[in-house]
């Protein structure tokens, strides 16, 4: 076998360096270490953009997400005051629907009297659709609502006035004026969790995997997973809020 | 003009020919603006502006808030054999914080902050106390039949709760179909009868699907004008009758023409 | 807090279908109700003051300034029940510093700015410069100090000087009518542009406001101007009454034909909020809304108005009726402010709901406190008459100094 010369070795080797930094860039890290120093750089940066995916007939109606956002958030036990809830939608024979909450779900639900002429069935989880053009955000009169570089749709509890402005300009109905603090409040996707790379508490409590939490931004995830197979829907898209809350089997019936 | 002006007496602020009240009511209001606008020089917060129409700081606070739930990797560190056994088990995707609450100041300091253990019934309903909206086929049980008074952990390891034994009829599972089925004029057939099933099934459910008839001549067995069964039964030409569906693409053979 | 919990609960007791859990309180109450009605009267009242001086309606002419000082009574409380609503008033200032352009309320700031510094105070401070001048002049004591401060120190009441003032007055009621428009505009932009509730959400809410407002101004002064004409003994010019009442009847047609329009608009169209808002008509709203606002509040006036125009009632009579007619208008557009208010968090953004609105007599949005902040423009008012005399008999006599002649 012949030697190559040295200077051609030398040639390749300093080759290889451009081409597998374009490589890296293109197919993304692969060792732990590049992993961990991208991860690094994009929560630096703030690359992150989060949304959530409700799969509606995964949902049981257990109410262990209302349960834990409470517990998670300090927010009061009254049943007045809720950054998340389950609805559930009982369609009947005769065309006439209702639907219910009790405490917001929280204690789950009672077997209806009459099961008789139910047509379908269902449990919807509702939430702060956190969505790209919110209304409270456009309506607040000194910006102490906003949405994040992460797409997160935040509170300054310090900064707020109370006028509840936002509250009347969120079409569903997910904010409230928390009556210890008197500044609006609202689910904040557990910011203080997802930005330490946990879940939601109500995605970590969910046992069904109805609820699924992602990075929009992320290649590989479940939500990425939910994006691809599942028919998405959001809730009022008429009214152009752009949610980022999307659910997949949602009936005609919810509001 | 001026003259006339001059002979009245008339204040010596004249300037540029702009009436005296405009100057006055200018200099009153050049004075406000000023003094507006160094006083919100001192009063806008620091950061606010620097990300957006807010203050970056909210943005950390609202990071900073205390976490209550470990989630779920975090307890299999010291709990290893409980988490592989329930990793095994149809609560595999049933977090621990679910039934035992909030763990992170047990994480913190294990000895001073004990998760509660549920050992009551209620726990356990939450999630398979029978309810109609509930996914067909989710395991549910109706509370008061079901061996009432008696701890659902006396028979289900919560770890795995596999069921004592293997259900013995389709109703376990799906009682609302059975119940629908009871009171139509399909109740005397059975399920296996039309959905052939692995036996499987009642282990593994979601791994072994029962199948539908995909035939016409199916249904056809007892509805057809010269099938061989009960006087009773509709009969129908089962070539035309339909178009180009299959029966229960139109009724439902669980409650076929309910009332 | 436990009171509210208790409030809140038997509230819950009371919904009926459904509602979002977080949409059980009204969180827009009596005091978010006066404030469109405050600021409703400052427009209407500025507005009818703008008759006389742009549209020279020389009938109206005496209660031009009752009409500017109305006007500033008002706008003085109309930012309280606001700061006495706020979740936290102590940083109302906010909306100063830092104001978010896209929001309509954060327009509040400036817009009240504009309204009181440009228009209402100078255009006042422009009026009565020359008078203020003879007054500071004759009397002694605070009265004389207070006049002097008003001048500013621009005493110069040579005909030059007056003539200006006079260009200066009409200038700024120029400006004041878009401005006034602007005022109580933006408080129906605030609700109309809101897509979120269909009952709120509309092109038309702000224009409903704005002739509301005119209708509740014109009739305010003109109740005003009666009831001092009594108190001072002297009688009401009835060619000014005749002239108001003209204009209340054509103002309160066309508010009428805008709140038909509405409606027709809402029922031909019939989008998917029809039903739940049909249901809120017919039952929570059908007082306040077929029977005061609409009988009471405008079909009652119109027909008051109109039969003793067509007809050759003695004065007093024509009078008792113009009274009788103005009352009822202030009935009926406080209550078409309330439709609108409440009306609005009355049903459940899932359209398939109701909830209802309990106001208290006591506590911070009570009865009480709405009463007050009603009342008090009023004891505005009689402190600045009594400062700013608006009536002919008061003005100062000096021969050759007011450049304007002295007529009754």
């Amino acid at each position: 076998m012949e030697e190559t010369p040295a200077r051609r070795e030398f040639l390749v080797e300093l080759l290889k360096l451009p081409c597998s930094a374009a490589l890296v860039s293109v197919l993304g890290p692969v060792t732990d270490a590049e992993a961990s120093a991208a991860k690094e750089g994009a929560e630096a940066v703030g690359e992150h953009y989060y949304g959530m995916g409700i799969q509606v007939d995964k949902c049981i109606g257990c109410g262990r997400c209302v349960e834990a956002c409470k517990s998670e958030n300090d927010v009061l036990r009254e049943p007045f005051y809720f950054r998340t809830w389950v609805e559930r939608y009982v369609v009947h024979s005769d065309g006439k629907v209702t639907v219910d909450s009790p405490n917001g779900g929280i204690q789950g639900f009672e077997a209806p009297e009459e099961e008789r002429d139910i047509l379908r069935s269902f449990f919807v989880p509702k939430l702060c659709n956190h969505c790209d053009r919110p209304p409270c955000v456009q309506v607040c009169p000194v910006g102490a609502t906003f949405k994040s570089r992460d797409g997160v749709v935040l509170v300054d509890a310090d900064y707020c006035i109370g006028c509840r402005y936002c509250i009347q300009a969120c079409p569903y109905g997910a904010r409230y004026l928390d009556p210890r603090t008197k500044v609006a409040d609202k689910c904040t996707f557990c910011y203080h969790r997802i930005t330490k790379g946990l879940l939601p508490a109500c995605v970590e409590a969910c046992p069904t995997q109805a609820r699924i939490f992602g990075d929009l931004k992320a290649m590989s995830s479940p939500l990425r997973r939910m994006m691809r197979m599942s028919s998405l829907q959001v809730l009022k898209p008429a009214l152009n809020t752009e949610p980022k809350v999307f659910y997949s089997t949602l009936d005609k019936e919810v509001r | 003009m001026r003259r006339i002006l001059r002979r009245r007496g008339v204040s010596p602020l004249r300037l540029w020919k702009l009436p005296d009240q405009v100057l006055r009511l200018g200099i009153l209001f050049a004075i406000g603006a000023v003094a507006l606008l160094s006083v919100r020089q001192r009063l806008v917060p620091k950061s606010f502006g620097e990300l957006g129409h807010y203050r970056a700081d909210a943005v950390k606070a609202a990071a900073g808030q205390p976490i209550r739930y470990a989630g779920a990797e975090a307890c299999a560190e010291c709990h290893g054999d409980v988490a592989e056994l329930k990793g095994g088990s149809y609560h595999r995707g049933v977090s621990c914080e679910i039934c035992h609450g909030p763990a992170a100041a047990h994480v913190q300091d294990a000895g001073e902050n004990k998760p509660v253990v549920p050992r009551e019934r209620k726990a356990c309903l939450y999630c398979h106390g029978y309810l109609p909206s509930r996914p067909t086929g989710f395991p549910q049980v109706i509370e008061k039949a079901h061996n009432p008074m008696e701890p659902c952990m006396g028979c289900h390891n919560p770890h795995d709760p596999k069921p004592p034994r293997i259900p013995s009829s389709c109703s376990a599972c799906h009682g609302m179909i059975a119940r629908t089925k009871a009171v139509s004029p399909h109740r005397t057939l059975k399920c296996e009868t039309c959905h052939a099933a692995d036996p499987r099934h009642r282990q593994y459910p979601t791994s072994f699907i029962p199948k539908k008839p995909t035939d016409r001549s199916f249904c056809g067995g007892c509805h057809a004008p010269n099938a061989p069964s009960s006087k009773h039964i509709p009969r129908v030409d089962v070539g035309s009758h339909g178009g180009r569906y299959l029966c229960w693409q139109c009724h439902y053979p669980h409650h076929p023409e309910a009332r | 807090m436990e009171e509210h919990f208790e409030k809140l609960a038997s509230i819950l007791s009371q919904v009926t279908g459904f509602i979002y859990p977080n949409e059980l309180e009204a969180h827009w109450g009596l005091l978010i109700v006066i404030y469109p009605y405050i600021t409703g009267l400052v427009a209407g009242a500025f507005i009818l003051a703008s008759l006389e001086k742009v549209f020279r309606v020389k009938e109206v002419e005496p209660t031009y300034r009752l009409a500017l000082l109305t006007a500033l009574a008002f706008l003085i409380v109309a930012p309280l029940p606001l700061l006495a609503h706020l979740g936290h008033p102590e940083r109302s200032f906010e909306i100063f510093l830092t104001p978010h352009l896209q929001s309509a309320m954060a327009m509040f700031g400036f817009v009240y700015a504009w309204y009181l510094m440009v228009v209402l105070l100078l255009e006042i401070w422009f009026e009565y410069r020359a008078d203020v001048v003879g007054w500071s002049r004759q009397e002694r004591g605070l009265r004389k100090w207070l006049h002097w401060v008003f001048t500013l120190g621009s005493r110069d009441v040579s005909p030059e000087a007056v003539a200006f003032d006079r260009k200066a007055v009409r200038t700024i009621t120029l400006i004041g009518i878009p401005s006034a428009f602007i005022l109580h505009g933006y408080v129906g932009f605030i609700f109309g542009s809101i897509k979120a509730n269909p009952w709120w959400s509309s092109v038309l809410i702000p224009i409903v406001f704005l002739f509301s407002a005119i209708v509740s101004g014109i009739s305010l002064v003109l109740l005003l101007y009666y009831v001092t004409s009594l108190v001072r003994g002297r009688a009401p010019s009835m060619q000014c009454l005749d002239k108001l009442g003209g204009f209340l009847l054509y103002t309160l047609i066309l508010d009428l034909s805008l709140e038909v329009l509405d409606f027709t608009h809402r029922l031909y169209e019939s989008e998917e909020s029809i039903h739940i808002l049909s249901e809120l008509i017919y039952s929570k709203l059908f007082m306040s809304l077929t029977i005061v606002q609409l009988l009471i509040g405008t079909l009652g006036p119109i027909l008051v108005l109109a039969l003793v125009r067509s007809s050759t009632l003695p004065d007093e009579l024509r009078r008792v009726a113009y009274v009788i007619a103005a009352m009822l208008v202030q009935v009926g557009i406080f209550s078409t402010r309330w439709n609108v208010v409440i009306g609005g968090q009355l049903f459940s953004k899932s359209l398939r709901g109701l909830t209802v609105y309990k106001v208290e007599i006591g506590g911070a949005e009570g009865v009480l406190v709405g009463l007050a902040f009603l009342i008090l423009p009023f004891l505005i008012l009689y402190a600045l008459v009594k400062i700013l005399p608006p009536w002919e008999e008061a003005r100062p006599v000096e021969a050759g100094v007011s450049g304007m002649t002295a007529t009754k």
